[in-house]
């Protein structure tokens, strides 16, 4: 009901501004073209600089409403490198902004048609082209100079004590694996992998490594402080791990793995005392579009002392003696694909192993 | 060929049929109304259909925004209505994240492509090539009438596609394999993806056709007199658009065909260690790439979005030194810096792909790369304002728009500097920044140039004018509510919100939106609805519009308005016109406008 009231309302309304319309143009015809077209532009020359005003006023207003809702300091220190840069950007651009938005606008107010005015006739002018050329790109070679240096910062090679977390999206969440004891990555191959039986990266048993390699879902431990370089995966389609108080985002591709790192300067009990928010958690969300579950692809990020990650650490079994806790005998498939790695080379062998964990 | 076998050159043309008629230049063919007004060979019939086709294609890319800003600004409600439209996908007035996803998809396809490069290029492309150059056609008139009817037939594929059991397309404009090659892990990516491919396929043959065509015209049949450098900005901008969509658009031809074999010939162009956990099985595929198709899209994707505005500059240039009634500033360098935006089109691609795990040295040359584009659209812009400067400006509904585009262009393109630079991109890489920057800049601005030109060109096109006051309201609350959808958007994007989310509620970081999302979705609907009057406007206004009087009502220079009012299939009864001068002598020694066909007086001045 209320629907057709609100298309009845809208329809009535466009009426009135059709009838107007046409009307405001047998007028204009009675008045005169030449009265009606200098009315008309005097109203809209007026309307320029009202524009102009209140999109100032706008402009600061929207500005005192929202900055306090866009996050705070960073949580990193490459987050604050790159709000560095941002402010930069910003006080380049404002000014840019400013100037250009105000001249357009108060031309366009000051120079409206006039009887007594002539146009002034200036085709070109080689040295205001040429300051204005230069200008800019002396802006911008301070921007790509600051931009740059921070980006080979970012993305340059993660320190050697680096701590390191393998994370791999799926439709539609988050997978994280630490190297264990061992501090190395075992061996995984995508043909092994099988939800059913709890081997969700597809890690190869026979390879000493993978043994005590922690597999966790959802929650990702990080330690303060602590240089973290992230190997990012993915199981399906393209994802991108994104984290929005860390300021860093890298996609996550099936085939190819991309890393980042970064480190990490306040705890998650911190940020909830800083932020006074007490259901604070560092969010991972998902960047790139991967399908109908992409608006819900959450992870969260703890970020701990390093004495709660080692009790952390400790509690959780890794995801071989996981498997070998719940093994029973009507799952003989995991114990094929131990045995036989080599099927990746024979595609029809590795087609057969999925069949058979099926 | 020549002007006048053009127009009665059938196929095999001889010499003494030519001649027979060069004294006349009109022609005297029977015309029906197939051969009239659907497969017609005429530039301005070719011109009014892509246009109308181009507002079908907008009205239905906007509704779809209408809906998917519903959902994004009321999250929590329901809309029963909405099933009555969409059936199953809005299943309890809810629309599915399945549809959602098309819509989004498809908002962007149809826009992007359908609208702002078909409707856009092809309208005015076909419109003022042949009448701002001095010809009687296209230099083919019969491949241009094949380019519009490629058009239609896309047009028809992906509208089919909507209809679908398992949907359209959904896995984002930018359709990136793995998704979009895996029916399994999206259902649009089932029948709706191949729809989509041989749309655009079909889209991709009808923008070479135009292309080609449109060089050769500009290249071959300008008028006696009309040499390159006394082109209206108008053809210069359209000539660059129309190079870059024929360098550009076959690459994603090739990218979308490898993409075909990934989905049905079991081929790893793009496909490497997938595991689809809906089906439960590892794919055979190894080795591919799926970032191949990144590079490949966007070495199109990119230039694209220069095809979309390099017309509406090129529109916007001429209008406002019309309705100046002065030259535009630099014309030198406009024609350079469009040069220039054309060849650094060519080699800023990767800026999309900055956090695709791109080698880092890379990037940052695409960083130097994407941020000397500031450097030209700078002169471009401080151009334009000089433009205006101790001008006497005349607010015809065209050089509003014309304004509004400057405005917007400034907006847009200072956001382009963050996004251009890497670091910057880390953070705002997919964010609702970027959906604000380029729905700024190459959204609505492009928008405001094809309103600018519908305005200043819809006299000659028809012979009537537009209604005044709904023009001026037309443009008064398109221009305030593109700021209040996208100004307040940045900031979502400054705060991390990721684009192509449907629901943020669910999220700790991301739900302190909620009024403004709802603001920016009621300042959605306010706008489309205004343009829908315009669409009124213009309907209305073909036939019931205050009628043209005069040849030359905005007292312009360029050719198109020395033909008559209502130009026959050969633009000018008589002989083409020579030209004598460039097209912005305004305000020269005290005149207010002089006509390129004027010969240079013993007395002018120079400039």
């Amino acid at each position: 009901m209320s629907t057709i009231f609100l298309i009845l309302i809208l329809l009535l309304g466009f009426l009135i501004t059709f009838q107007i319309a046409k009307a405001s143009e047998y007028v204009g015809i009675l008045k005169g073209e030449k009265k009606n077209f200098e009315q008309n532009n005097r109203i809209n020359g007026f309307l320029m600089i009202v524009f102009l005003v209140m999109g100032l006023i706008g402009v600061y207003w929207c500005n005192e409403l929202y900055k306090g809702k866009i996050l705070g300091e960073a949580a990193s220190d490459h987050g604050e490198k790159i709000d560095t840069m941002l402010h930069i950007t910003l006080v380049i651009t404002g000014i840019v902004f400013f100037i250009t938005q105000i001249l357009l606008f108060w031309f366009a107010y000051k120079y409206q048609y006039s009887e007594k005015r002539k146009a002034y006739y200036f085709p070109h002018d080689n040295k205001l082209e040429l300051i204005w050329t230069v200008i800019p790109a002396i802006a911008l070679t301070v921007l790509v100079g600051f931009g740059l240096l921070y980006w080979f910062h970012i993305t340059g090679d993660a320190p050697k004590d680096a701590m390191q977390v393998e994370v791999t999206g799926k439709q539609f969440n988050w997978i994280f694996r630490y190297p264990g004891k061992d501090n190395i990555f075992g061996k995984k191959y995508y043909q092994n992998i099988s939800d059913k039986t709890d081997n969700q990266l597809g890690l190869l048993w026979d390879d000493p490594a993978s043994r005590d390699d922690l597999v966790v879902g959802t929650t990702m431990y990080l330690v303060v402080n602590k240089p973290v370089k992230m190997i990012i995966n993915s199981r399906d389609v393209i994802h991108d791990v994104g984290l929005s108080h860390f300021r860093m985002k890298m996609d996550a591709v099936p085939g190819t793995p991309t890393t980042m790192w970064f480190t990490p300067k306040f705890t998650t009990d911190e940020m909830r005392k800083k932020l006074n928010d007490p259901e604070f958690d560092y969010e991972i969300s998902c960047d790139q579009m991967c399908g109908k579950g992409h608006f819900s692809m959450r992870g969260v990020i703890k970020v701990v002392t390093q004495s709660e990650f080692i009790l952390w650490r400790a509690k959780e079994k890794p995801n071989y003696a996981r498997v070998m806790a719940n093994k029973e005998p009507a799952t003989p498939a995991q114990a094929d694909s131990v045995k036989t790695p080599t099927a990746k080379i024979n595609s029809e062998g590795a087609t057969g192993l999925v069949a058979a964990t099926k | 060929m020549s002007n006048e076998a053009i127009l009665h050159g059938h196929a095999g043309v001889d010499t003494s049929h030519e001649v027979h008629h060069d004294e006349h230049g009109v022609h005297h063919h029977k015309e029906t109304f197939i051969t009239k007004y659907v497969f017609s060979q005429d530039h301005k019939m070719i011109c009014k259909q892509f246009l109308i086709t181009g507002m079908i294609w907008a009205i239905l890319g906007g509704f779809m925004s209408v809906l998917f800003r519903l959902q994004l600004g009321y999250p929590e409600s329901t809309f029963p209505w909405l099933e009555d439209i969409l059936g199953k996908w809005a299943k309890g007035g809810k629309i599915q994240p399945e549809a959602y996803y098309a819509l989004v998809t498809m908002h962007g396809t149809v826009l992007v492509f359908f609208v702002l490069t078909g409707g856009l290029s092809g309208t005015f492309a076909n419109f003022l090539i042949p009448l701002q150059v001095g010809a009687r056609d296209m230099a083919s008139p019969f491949l241009n009438m094949l380019s519009y009817w490629f058009f239609w037939m896309a047009s028809v594929v992906i509208l089919t596609s909507l209809f679908l059991e398992t949907g359209p397309a959904s896995g984002g404009w930018t359709s990136y394999p793995p998704l979009s090659a895996l029916g399994d892990a999206s259902s649009g990516s089932k029948a709706g993806m191949d729809f989509w491919i041989i749309g655009m396929a079909l889209f991709v043959v009808s923008s070479l056709l135009g292309g080609l065509n449109y060089i050769t015209t500009i290249l071959n049949m300008r008028t006696k007199g009309m040499s390159m450098t006394r082109l209206p900005l108008t053809i210069w901008a359209l000539f660059f658009t129309a190079v870059l969509g024929v360098l550009s658009f076959p690459v994603l031809l090739s990218g979308l065909i490898l993409l075909l074999f990934d989905r049905h010939a079991g081929t790893s162009f793009y496909l490497s260690d997938i595991f689809i956990a809906s089906t439960n099985q590892a794919l055979p595929n190894e080795g591919g790439s799926a970032i191949l198709f990144q590079h490949l899209f966007w070495f199109l994707g990119h230039p694209e979005v220069y095809i979309i505005i390099l017309p509406a500059m090129g529109l916007v240039s001429e209008v406002m030194s019309v309705n100046s009634r002065k030259p535009v500033f630099g014309y030198m360098a406009m024609v350079g810096s469009l040069f220039a935006i054309a060849i650094l089109a060519f080699l800023v691609w990767a800026h999309h792909m900055f956090v695709t795990g791109l080698n880092p040295f890379l990037g940052s040359v695409f960083v130097l790369l994407t941020l000397l584009i500031a450097v030209p659209s700078a002169i471009k812009v401080f151009n334009w304002i000089t433009t205006i400067w101790r001008g006497n400006l005349r607010f015809t509904p065209g050089m509003l728009f014309a304004i509004g585009f400057v405005s917007l262009f400034i907006s847009g393109g200072l956001t382009g500097i963050f996004l251009g630079n890497s670091t910057l991109d880390i953070h705002l890489h997919d964010t609702l920044f970027v959906v604000a920057h380029f729905h700024i800049v190459m959204g609505v601005s492009a928008f405001f140039g094809m309103f600018c030109g519908i305005y200043h060109w819809f006299p000659k096109m028809y012979g009537r004018y537009l209604n005044n006051t709904m023009s001026y309201i037309h443009f008064w609350v398109t221009f305030i509510g593109a700021y209040l959808i996208f100004w307040p958007m940045h900031y979502e994007g400054l705060a991390g919100l990721p684009r192509r989310y449907l629901d943020y509620s669910g999220w700790h970081s991301f739900n302190q939106f909620g009024d403004l999302n709802r603001f920016i979705s009621t300042v959605a609907m306010v706008v489309f609805s205004v343009q829908l009057m315009f669409v009124f406007n213009f309907f209305y206004s073909i036939f019931k519009g205050r009628r043209v009087t005069t040849t030359n009502p905005w007292g312009a220079n360029t050719l198109e308005w020395t033909t008559p009012i209502h130009p026959g299939h050969g633009n000018w009864p008589g002989e083409i016109p020579e030209v004598h001068r460039w097209a912005y002598d305004y305000g020269k020694d005290g005149r207010e406008f002089i006509q390129q066909t004027e010969p240079i007086g013993p007395n002018e001045s120079k400039h």
